[in-house]
């Protein structure tokens, strides 16, 4: 038995890199590419800051990946709660001594890094309900108990980052927590009280948020109300986009960023700039490697042995189709601005450490499928 | 802890959920992928003009305006290279530096200086700041030396207006200056191609034919940013330079003019007598339009402004004046017109012991000793006042202001060309009664007989009127445009009797040229610039018993109440060609000061006509 066990040990590294789902990471590789080429349009065709911060942070976390992805997948089930704990404490940090950027406190200071909890939170609010609903009986699940628990590991995180304030990363966490009790097999009828009690009481929600905030729910209805002021950024996003045309203006060559009338176009706005420069081609061409990529997470998911990974992916995936549609419906203008990252395209480390955690923990289930959790 | 039962059914739970998920999933990316259809390639046009539309922005540049040319193709009007000193804000490093050496360098006043640093204020960083408009060469070349130590200053040679005759010009030109938005808003032209810094015709002809002298800006077609900067051109249209208007004016004739007038104020107008070509026309003083086209100084234009002598005033077509004794001819031609009298109608004239009595009113002949016995050519020729009294006392002022009228007095003779040019007025009793509300006075009608009262000429019609007394009464029509193809009836006879013409031109023949003429002093013998003509004194205000007694010289009384000279002539006399008139403001009396002008006039005018006319037959060689 542990001649067995050493052997295997052995073997492990190199059983471990075989593996590895190569599909995933090709497709991984080349949406790292194609954003540094993105990146590199940014900086007006020069390699400048931006390209070669997002390259460093695309090549370290990558390898972070990797590494993630050899640890057994049950060291990752026995970090779940921990992990959780840890970012709510680091946003409780936030709070008291985070750094303040364009009227909110989002981020602290690793010396090293600046990085941003709530970005974190997206990950790991799914590795521990995860775990919570793991261990849990199906009949147990619509318990009044585990409800409420899910509820509050959801709404504690929600709240500490609503108070920031980030309403769009507030948002994007509780779809991810609601996504995992989705799977867990939450009784269907929550969804829908819940779907109810939400429209029933969206006047109340609305007359809470900021005017900017209001401002921008009303600029969505119709962008044309202020075209120089709120209405600016939708407009020109879809201004950039449609001249894009079906193979769009050429790399390096998009009027719309290179003359500086994309706002945020290294962040939110990414995608628009791609599309102008590439057009509906290129567009949809992105589109199916990320389709590939959640495709890979779920057939990973499909086959892992463990209901905590198959919960793992399965919600990742669906989180991360999630941020993508939310990111490319608001820049082509069918949804109101809200902040949210296109992953890994766009400028931000946080955004890409927590996406690569994700690939990495889904890796990790790949690399042990057959290992079952008890 | 787990049992197994309960561990398939979650995962079958989760599989359908997923599988649930997943046709969503697909629903939702087919919505985005015809979201990014309906964008790019549906509404790909609509975005694609819209993206040009934030990048691509145009820029007006001034257009070059039209020359005016002279009869020969003398270029009066012009334009030249104006050395400019343009500074981009933004490409300078250290401005306040920068400032400063300039500031040495063109020795700029601290008031200019200030100006420069408030207009920078009012600018974006990266547009241009003019820092001098018009520099000398001498400035623009020590610029030029210091340019390694200016960086972001650009010496820039730009087109702007220039009259190369200064003064000669100005009241038939006018001037441009900057376009106000008086300019912009009266007209259409202005308004589309206006740009800063353009400069408009402010008066004159430069604002008659604003329309054809403006020209069309060139365009210069830039990519920009979201802030306006400019990126790098795109295009460059090149527009088109105003037309060129020619004129009838001889530029020697008009220099000469000024110099006859110089520090006097008046008028001189020349006209071809068969054509109407105005070869001169002059208003003394005058000013340099040059100094309106980059602004004038408040000193300078405070100068012109309080002058007494009035340089504002183009007094050729814009100044009314009683025409004195240079009605003479049409009050005669009326009456002989009208068989009122015939030239052998004589009156005696007894000086200032015996005056002309009516209703209890004097009215004085000019001559003390009087004239005695004259008939109607020594009348003329003597300008006798009392003769005239009693022709217009006879021939009555309805009948002498429809002559006169028909011989281009009391209405403008440029029409719309200039939108300063006055009527005059030319007196009759339905007039009065409308005008005045009161009837005629017989005493009236005398003094209008003399060309004093009401009735009122301007310079230039006055050379009508004595061209075409000139030309056999002949109507023509004056202008100042050579290319002016209106097709109007051309020499349609203003007379009955051409011999009554004949009669009036001998009689203006013999006051120039034969002894106890009005202007007999400055005659010409030789019979190539032999001229004929009638010489006037228009008092500017009513002579009193005591000023007859005192008898003062013109140099004793106060210059505003010096008398008019005039003098209106045309020559040679054998066969006529130019007609003058010449009016000196409060120059005392017409044969003294304005006939003298008139005998340096022709003698220029006759040599000059040969060339005119040399330079026409060319013309049409060349053709």
């Amino acid at each position: 038995m542990y001649l067995h066990n050493k052997l295997e040990n052995k073997g492990n590294f190199f059983q471990k890199i075989k593996n590895l789902d190569f599909v995933l990471l090709t497709c991984i590789l080349i949406l790292g590419i194609i954003s540094l080429a993105t990146m590199y349009s940014t900086d007006s065709g020069e390699v400048l800051f931006h390209t070669k911060s997002h390259f460093v942070k695309f090549v370290i976390f990558t390898l972070l990946m990797l590494i993630v992805s050899f640890f057994n997948i049950r060291l990752w089930f026995s970090l779940g709660y921990f992990s959780y704990l840890a970012v709510v404490a680091m946003l409780i940090w936030t709070i008291h001594f985070g750094i303040t950027a364009s009227g909110s406190q989002r981020w602290i200071d690793l010396y090293f890094i600046n990085i941003q909890p709530s970005e974190l939170m997206k990950i790991f609010i799914i590795l521990c309900l995860a775990k919570f609903f793991h261990r849990k009986r199906l009949e147990n699940v619509n318990s009044f108990y585990s409800v409420i628990i899910s509820l509050i590991i959801i709404f504690l995180p929600m709240s500490l980052v609503i108070i920031q304030p980030d309403l769009g990363t507030a948002l994007l966490i509780s779809i991810s927590g609601i996504i995992v009790l989705w799977f867990a097999g939450l009784n269907h009828k929550y969804f829908f009280y819940s779907l109810l009690i939400t429209i029933v009481s969206l006047p109340f929600i609305i007359s809470f948020l900021k005017p900017y905030q209001k401002l921008r729910v009303l600029t969505f209805l119709n962008p044309d109300r202020d075209p120089l002021g709120a209405g600016y950024q939708i407009i020109q996003s879809k201004i950039a986009v449609g001249s894009g045309g079906l193979f769009g203006k050429g790399f390096l060559k998009g009027t719309q960023s290179y003359l500086e009338f994309l706002p945020e176009k290294h962040t939110d706005f990414i995608f628009t700039l791609f599309s102008e420069e590439f057009g509906f081609f290129g567009s949809v061409f992105l589109l199916l490697i990320y389709a590939i990529i959640i495709y890979r997470i779920i057939k990973i998911g499909a086959i892992s042995r463990s209901y905590f990974a198959k919960l793992f992916c399965y919600s990742f995936g669906a989180s991360m189709f999630v941020y993508i549609i939310i990111n490319m419906s608001m820049v082509l203008g069918l949804l109101p601005i809200v902040g949210s990252p296109l992953p890994i395209m766009s400028y931000g480390g946080s955004s890409m450490l927590a996406t690569m955690i994700g690939f990495g923990i889904v890796m990790s289930a790949k690399v042990h499928s057959k290992q079952s959790i008890a | 802890m787990i049992d197994q039962s309960d561990n398939v059914i979650k995962l079958s739970s989760i599989n359908r959920r997923m599988f649930i998920l997943g046709i969503a999933k697909i629903i939702i990316l087919g919505g985005i992928v015809s979201r990014l259809f309906f964008l790019q390639v549906k509404e790909n046009k609509k975005y694609l003009t819209l993206s040009d539309k934030n990048r691509i922005r145009e820029w007006k540049l001034p257009p070059v305006r039209g020359d005016f040319q002279d009869f020969f193709g003398n270029t009066i009007a012009g334009n030249f290279e104006a050395y400019q000193l343009h500074l981009i804000p933004e490409q300078v490093d250290n401005f306040r530096y920068t400032m400063n050496r300039i500031k040495t360098i063109l020795e700029l006043s601290d008031k200019e200086f200030q100006k420069i640093i408030k207009r920078k204020k009012e600018i974006k960083p990266w547009e241009t700041l003019i820092v001098a408009d018009n520099l000398s060469w001498k400035n623009f070349s020590k610029i030029n030396n210091n340019l390694y130590d200016l960086n972001g200053v650009k010496p820039i040679i730009s087109i702007s207006r220039n009259y190369p005759f200064k003064e000669n010009y100005t009241h038939i030109l006018g001037y441009v200056s900057q376009a106000n938005e008086n300019d912009i808003a009266s007209n259409d032209y202005i308004k589309e191609k206006f740009v800063q810094g353009l400069k408009v015709g402010k008066i004159g002809l430069e604002k008659t034919f604003e329309e054809s002298l403006i020209g069309n800006n060139s365009i210069e077609r830039y990519e920009v940013n979201a802030y306006g900067r400019r990126i790098s051109q795109l295009a460059f249209q090149q527009g088109d330079k105003g037309q060129t208007i020619k004129l009838t004016v001889d530029t020697e004739i008009q220099k000469l003019a000024n110099e006859l007038l110089i520090d006097k104020s008046g008028s001189i107008c020349v006209m071809d007598i068969f054509t109407g070509h105005v070869v001169a026309m002059h208003s003394s003083p005058s000013f340099d339009p040059n100094s309106f086209v980059f602004g004038i100084s408040q000193d300078d234009w405070q100068l012109i402004r309080n002058n007494p002598m009035k340089p504002l005033i183009n007094k050729s077509i814009s100044g009314n004046y009683s025409p004195g004794s240079t009605i003479k001819p049409i009050v005669a031609l009326s009456a002989l017109e009208n068989d009122i009298v015939s030239p052998k109608f004589t009156v005696q004239c007894r000086g200032h012991k015996h005056p002309l009595e009516l209703y209890g009113q004097t009215y004085h002949c000019w001559k003390k000793e009087g004239h005695g016995y004259v008939n109607m050519r020594e009348a003329m020729k003597q300008s006798c006042d009392t003769y005239f009294y009693e022709v217009a006392r006879k021939l009555g002022v309805d009948k002498l202001s429809e002559t006169a009228k028909k011989f281009g007095l009391g209405k403008k003779v440029f029409g719309n060309l200039f939108d300063n040019e006055k009527d005059g007025l030319v007196p009759n009793t339905l007039w009065k009664k409308n005008a005045l509300g009161r009837n005629w006075l017989l005493g009236e009608t005398i003094i209008t007989g003399i060309g004093q009262g009401y009735i009122q000429t301007t310079p230039l019609q006055l050379c009508l009127m004595t061209a075409q007394i000139a030309n056999g009464g002949h109507k023509i029509y004056p202008t100042l445009l050579i290319d002016n193809n209106d097709k109007k009836d051309k020499f349609v006879s203003l007379v009955n009797n051409p011999e009554n013409i004949k009669f009036i031109q001998e009689a203006m023949f013999s006051s120039t040229n034969e002894i106890r003429g009005t202007s007999y002093r400055s005659r010409i013998e030789d019979p190539r610039y032999q001229f004929a003509g009638k010489t006037g004194t228009a008092q500017v205000k009513r002579i009193t018993e005591r000023d007859r007694e005192l008898d003062l010289k013109t140099s004793e009384i106060p210059y505003e109440e010096r008398d008019h000279a005039l003098y209106v002539a045309f020559g040679p006399y054998k066969n006529p060609r130019y007609a003058i008139s010449i009016l000196v403001e409060h120059g005392g009396s017409g044969g003294s000061v304005a006939a003298p002008i008139a005998k340096t006039l022709f003698k220029k005018i006759i040599d000059r006509h040969d060339v005119r006319k040399d330079f026409v037959s060319k013309k049409y060689l060349e053709i």
